[in-house]
């Protein structure tokens, strides 16, 4: 089959590889009939995640039909036709039985890796390194699924692959940004720091939630464009002498209730962090995390998808501890989300589609993958198609 | 497990760990005299804990056939039943070498707790003890695993010692991650054999 490969910083290839197969009893394989390259990949793309080795696999948003299911798979059925969640669970474990699904105990095979690093590891990821179990990723024709009977989403309706692939990742990870925001309906005001896929997600879930405003931040225009579309006020940060002062005139000078930092690790803006990731010194670039730390109102929450992954610099915690801030975060707790969320797409509530921009064969994913990275074209969300 | 006075003397040895290495794996070595089931000065003791959502007599079960803990070593390791309390345990070690021993099960409380060590002739003079208590809130089995092994000199010591890793630990914490996730969804995770594209492109 045809697979696009990590071959090192900023070089992707698509090569032939073997096709998947079963490797344990409650695994199937999963014809790929649409797959998304996302803002996570990026950071992969970039070289700033460790452990990936030549020749990986890429791609965590993927959907497609099952063509062969393990001897103890009992729900999932050869011809169904699924999208699979991005963190691979067990749905047998203490977090998984609490819906913290990205917490897994049990699907890492490298888990000694992750808790080295951080005390404990949390579930294996399609197409995400070595730290996280290695699985080989869905930018691909095949790619194996293990547990089918407790992530894969089966669509029984006849809607498009493009209003239902972004059940893989991108909606359920805004949505959780939104809802860990305790949004309260009418009244509370969310403040979006980035504007790419992710950003989109999280302003549309926090507008139907019940945000009475969403203001967004960002420099890249038609991404502001697409926020503006989707109903927030924007923020060109490039356009403003002070971010801060700027929402502070937006909210009546509280600061917004809530802050979602939706770029993590890799955020433009300050030359400081730049230099130190470049030289290794710092693993991520913190410059909205500090700022939407500062801007959050008193009391108010800070929600944080944007990956982070390892140690940052001159995180002004006292900003946050001063002002007695929740933070909430983490890897989205994909499987609580796929159900209600694909609901809100068959009640046409939200058509998720609004943020393909490009839709490319992947046999021209390294092209895909530039043009996304360096934001060229106006390229927002690339959707590839593995049957050319 | 008794509180030996060597595993009480380690307790207390200063933590080496760096807490704000980003990347280094810290080496957590309780090397320390053991005075009850090893002999020798040597002995390099090991304790982990893992809660399972299943009940202790399932997990009991799984160890009381001690054979099966093949299936969640990493490190390939033969072992056969000899009696109703003996085994034959056999590593491969370098040099076309097998590391061989008897071991003989001298503590066994059905549920609860099982323990076994080598005869006295094992060339790797080692000890094993499982414990088996139920988790808070009646969500399953704590289950804390404690071996002890006698690093023999030269070559063959440090192979072993590499074997174990640079955190001795880690293999037996590798073990008992195996050994949860089979109970818990009946598989071992694993990768391999799966696709990967070649390291340079060959068309
Ligand atoms: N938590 C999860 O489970 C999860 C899932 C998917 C993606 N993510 C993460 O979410 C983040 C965003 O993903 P994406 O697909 O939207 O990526 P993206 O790279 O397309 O979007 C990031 C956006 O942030 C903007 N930005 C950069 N610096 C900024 C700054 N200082 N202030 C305001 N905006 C700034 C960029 O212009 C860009 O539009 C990434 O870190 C990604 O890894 C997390
Ligand atoms: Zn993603
Ligand atoms: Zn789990």
């Amino acid at each position: 089959m045809k697979a696009a490969c990590w071959m090192g910083k900023k070089h992707m290839e698509v090569q032939r590889v073997p096709d998947p197969r079963i490797l344990n009893p409650r695994d199937c394989i999963v014809r790929v009939t649409a797959t998304a390259i996302c803002g996570s990949d990026l950071h992969l793309y970039d070289g700033y995640i460790p452990t990936m080795e030549k020749g990986d696999i890429l791609g965590h948003e993927f959907m497609g039909e099952v063509v062969e299911v393990g001897s103890e798979v009992k729900k999932r059925k050869v011809g169904d036709r699924v999208v699979v969640p991005f963190t691979i669970s067990c749905g047998s474990c203490w977090h998984c039985a609490r819906q913290q699904w990205s917490c897994c105990d049990n699907t890492n095979p490298n888990a000694g890796l992750l808790e080295a690093l951080n005390g404990y590891s949390g579930a294996a990821l399609y197409g995400y390194s070595h730290l996280y179990g290695g699985y080989a990723g869905g930018q691909a024709q095949y790619v194996r699924v293990p547990f089918a009977d407790i992530g894969p989403i089966k669509i029984e309706s006849d809607l498009p692959d493009e209003k239902v692939l972004f059940l893989s990742d991108i909606f359920p990870t805004g949505y959780m940004a939104a809802e860990n925001c305790d949004i309260e309906p009418g009244r509370s005001v969310v403040a979006v720091w980035g504007c790419g896929p992710v950003g989109q997600f999280a302003i549309r879930s926090a507008l139907l939630l019940g945000a009475s405003k969403v203001i967004a931040i960002d420099n890249v225009p038609e991404r502001l464009r697409m926020a503006e579309a989707g109903g927030a006020v924007t923020i060109n940060h490039d356009e403003v002498d002070d971010v801060l002062e700027r929402l502070k005139a937006l909210t009546g000078g509280r600061g917004p209730d809530a802050a979602i930092d939706a770029v993590g690790m890799e955020a433009h803006g300050s030359a400081y962090d730049q230099v130190k990731q470049t030289l290794r010194l710092e693993n991520d670039r913190p410059y909205a995390l500090r700022q939407a730390m500062r801007a959050v109102r008193k009391g108010g929450v800070l929600s944080v998808p944007g990956v982070y992954s390892g140690f940052i610099d001159k995180v002004p915690f006292g900003a946050v501890f001063g002002k007695g801030v929740t933070i909430k975060q983490g890897q989205t707790h994909m499987h609580r989300y796929l159900r209600p969320l694909l609901e809100l797409v068959e009640d046409g509530k939200i058509d998720p589609s609004f943020v393909i921009t490009h839709r490319v064969p992947l046999s021209h994913a390294p092209q895909a993958y530039a043009m996304f990275a360096e934001k060229r074209d106006g390229c927002i969300k690339v959707v590839l198609d593995p049957s050319v | 497990m008794p509180t030996t006075p060597a595993s009480r003397r380690s307790s207390r040895r200063p933590s080496p760990e760096v807490e704000d290495a980003p990347t280094k794996v810290s080496a957590r070595k309780h090397v320390s005299p053991s005075r009850i089931v090893v002999k020798g000065d040597r002995g390099v003791k090991i304790t982990r804990a893992v809660t399972i959502r299943r009940p202790a007599e399932a997990l009991y079960a799984f160890w009381r056939d001690l054979p099966n803990l093949a299936q969640i070593v990493k490190h390939p390791v033969e072992i056969t039943r000899v009696s109703e309390l003996a085994s034959h345990w056999a590593v491969s070690a370098p040099g076309d070498r097998r590391v061989e021993w008897d071991a003989v099960v001298i503590n066994d409380e059905p549920g609860r707790l099982l323990a076994w060590r080598s005869r006295e002739d094992a060339e790797v003079p080692n000890a094993g003890t499982v414990r088996f208590s139920a988790a808070p809130g009646d969500e399953g089995t704590e289950v804390v695993v404690t071996l002890e092994y006698n690093p023999p000199a030269g070559k063959l010591g440090a192979w072993f010692a590499k074997l174990s890793g640079e955190e001795p630990g880690q293999q037996v914490g590798d073990a008992l991650r195996r050994f949860k996730a089979l109970m818990e969804t009946g598989e071992i995770p694993t990768t391999e054999g799966q696709p990967a594209g070649a390291k340079r492109k060959s068309t």
